[in-house]
């Protein structure tokens, strides 16, 4: 029998969930491997029978909180999918502040309809590890499709997911590419957790890490070069952050595995 | 009499949560309410205090479908704000990755969201044992869209090579003229899918309810990524006066920020793009409104679907010309321009698939962010789609509760919401 797969998703653009319909052809072949039961955002058929969950985005409230523990009960195996449910995703920034700050900043003038309403319930973002178990990760913002295909194989063929566990410089290097250090540009990528091939320097772009850093970062050194390059602290900060909020709140705080 | 109770929680083939209420007795309506859930992200309060560089790629996480656009709309507001100028080629750039977009988001819309409504499928996994070849048409043109968007952005999905003032990277000679071959033997495939939906057409309802259509206008083309604001009802207005424009308002009992004009709603999207800049689309997507009697003005929500697929053959044929252009000027290895920062607010407006979209942001003198107002498509939407509801809901009471359903959930869908971009709209019943 084919495992039955449900994706579902939190706070989130959605992007990771595009990726799957940006399989073009290959989608066919995923739906002849599994079951797919439920995946909202293209079909209508729905059930909460399945063996695997695929879930995006981030846990901002306690209703979320509940919606996500009722899936974490019926699945077998549950996946976070995307930079959003394995860290929190860029909303996470918006845990520098209270959430009374942010209602207030985005909702000026709404303050009796928030008040005792659980959509508006003390909303922060927090990643699926910090309220349910994860069985596996799929980083990235957005997730990688082709990686995404790796790691549902692996899954069905009772392997390990292959998620690499080296910087981005390395797939860098391999790219030929010249470091962004060298041409004025700065860069997470010797902390950055590999996988996406370097895409962004590729293209021209800085790594931020949206596939959160390596298990074992060699943070201080990494800090270290970019204070020598000449980025203030509150722009060091910046780096960090964007994708990262997680480590910088909290240091014990996991790493996607 | 009967009473009926339809309530669709998480709408699908839509992104984002919606739920649609209605509650009817003895041939009454009681409630009808189109309500979103989706949890508030806060970008416009988190990005205070993020340099410039990096506003566009914290926005574009607002949507992952509509990540172009949000880019661009982003970039736009930055380069006023700090007075830069963008090139020439950069512009026609610009066009072209929103033609990537435009063709991706109303392909997968119209393929792969709403073909199964018009087949009788619940999604398109069964339209594959039932019409594997169409099937396989939507997926290749998809292919090509988002690997055009690829080229012009880095990947399709959350663009890097966009910059303030330029791009870090651009595409070859030979690669666009390539995308500009495919996309040259692809038009037939375009063909092929819109007579699909044509043999369909007569499955979208023929409700009608006059409105006020909102959307980019220009003199020079068919407005998607400059221009004035335009209205069907009051005319032409400045961009910079958009606050005015969509008049974000609180309704008692909502948490909503509904937006409204010069009546209780408007639309926007491509079907008020079509009836505000018919005379500007290009000869093939004229010829296509013409064989579905699509014409402005239409007052048919439904044929927001119909309008997405006049603009495919819009975007394709602009697309084509563009790439034209570019080749025949020749493609320059630009850098992004110059940067001087001060401090400034600006203002940046594109279409994008699902309508018009407002980003306003307020620097310091170092280029940090000090405020940011993002107006997105759907949420100008939303009480247009409600009070399409309350008018056709009383009309469909006779049919059975399935049928209601799905004459509601098309609605919704013809809209082509894009629920998580709507940071602000939510709408809670709080009678217990």
């Amino acid at each position: 029998m084919k495992p039955k797969v449900a994706f579902f998703d939190f706070a989130s653009c959605e992007g990771c969930q595009l990726q799957i319909a940006n399989l073009e052809e290959t989608v066919l072949d995923v739906a002849n491997l599994v079951d797919i039961v439920s995946f909202r955002e293209v079909m209508k058929e729905h059930s909460n029978d399945y063996d695997i969950a695929i879930i995006e985005g981030s846990i901002m409230r306690p209703m979320d909180e509940e919606r996500l523990k009722s899936i974490r009960e019926r699945a077998k195996v549950l996946i976070a999918f995307g930079a959003c449910a394995c860290l929190g995703g860029v909303q996470r920034l918006g845990n520098n502040w209270s959430s009374g700050e942010n209602l207030a900043e985005v909702f000026p003038t709404s303050k009796e309809i928030i008040a005792n309403n659980p959509y508006f319930d003390n909303p922060h973002s927090r990643a699926l590890d910090e309220i349910v178990k994860v069985d596996y990760y799929l980083p990235g913002c957005p997730i990688d499709k082709n990686e995404f295909v790796r790691v549902l194989v692996a899954l069905l063929q009772g392997r390990k997911p292959p998620i690499p566990d080296y910087p981005v410089c390395v797939e860098c290097k391999k790219k030929e590419n010249i470091c962004l250090f060298t041409i004025g540009k700065h860069c997470m990528g010797p902390v950055a957790r590999a996988g996406c091939g370097a895409i962004c320097p590729t293209n021209g772009g800085e790594c931020e890490a949206c596939r959160g850093f390596v298990s074992y970062p060699f943070d201080k050194a990494h800090t270290e070069v970019l204070q020598k390059y000449g980025l203030s602290p509150e722009q060091i900060m910046n780096r960090k952050t964007m994708f990262n909020n997680r480590h910088i709140h909290s240091a014990s705080g996991g790493n996607p595995k | 009499m009967s009473s009926i109770h339809v309530h669709v929680e998480h709408l699908t083939r839509v992104e984002g949560h919606g739920n649609i209420v209605l509650n009817a007795q003895n041939g009454k309506v009681e409630k009808i309410e189109w309500q979103v859930p989706e949890a508030p992200r806060f970008f416009e309060s988190f990005v205070r205090g993020r340099p410039y560089t990096e506003l566009s790629h914290l926005t574009s996480r607002i949507c992952g479908i509509c990540s172009i656009g949000h880019s661009l709309a982003s970039l736009k507001a930055t380069e006023a704000a700090l007075g830069i100028k963008i090139s020439e080629q950069t512009q026609m750039l610009r066009r072209l990755a929103l033609h990537g977009e435009n063709l991706q988001s109303h392909v997968l819309h119209l393929g792969y969201l709403v073909a199964p409504d018009l087949l009788g499928k619940d999604s398109v996994f069964p339209l594959v044992a039932t019409h594997k070849a169409e099937v396989l048409k939507i997926v290749k043109l998809h292919r090509l869209a988002n690997e055009m968007s690829d080229l012009l952005c880095g990947r399709t999905t959350h663009p890097i090579t966009f910059a303030p003032g330029g791009f870090t990277k651009v595409p070859t000679e030979k690669q666009l003229e390539e995308v500009r071959n495919r996309l040259a033997y692809a038009v037939p495939d375009v063909e092929a899918v819109a007579e699909v939906i044509l043999a369909n057409a007569g499955k979208l309802p023929a409700f009608q309810r006059d409105t006020e259509y909102i959307g980019l206008v220009s003199k020079k083309e068919y407005a998607l990524y400059d221009g004035d604001v335009g209205s069907t009802d009051t005319g032409k207005h400045k961009v910079d006066d958009y606050k005015n424009i969509v008049n974000e308002f609180l309704v008692p009992h909502s948490t909503a920020k509904f937006c409204k004009h010069n009546r209780a709603s408007y639309m926007v999207g491509a079907l008020a793009r079509f009836n505000l800049n018919y005379e500007l689309l290009s000869p093939m997507a004229k010829k296509w409104a013409g064989k579905f009697g699509l014409k402005p003005k239409c007052t048919n929500p439904y044929m927001n679907n119909v309008a997405q697929l006049v603009e495919i053959f819009h975007s394709a044929e602009d697309t084509l010309a563009l790439i034209d252009k570019l080749i025949s000027s020749g493609v320059k290895e630009e850098k992004p321009a110059m940067v001087k920062l001060k401090a400034g607010r600006g203002v940046g407006a594109v279409e994008v698939p699902r309508g018009i979209l407002f980003h306003d942001y307020t620097y310091d003198a170092k280029g940090i962010c000090t405020k940011a107002n993002c107006v997105i498509p759907t949420n100008q939407n939303h009480m247009n789609i409600q009070l399409d509801m309350e008018a056709l809901a009383p009309t469909i009471l006779n049919k059975s509760e399935k049928e209601i359903e799905l004459t509601l959930e098309m609605l919704v869908r013809a809209y082509d919401p894009c629920i998580s971009c709507s940071t602000h709209y939510l709408k809670v019943d709080l009678k217990k």
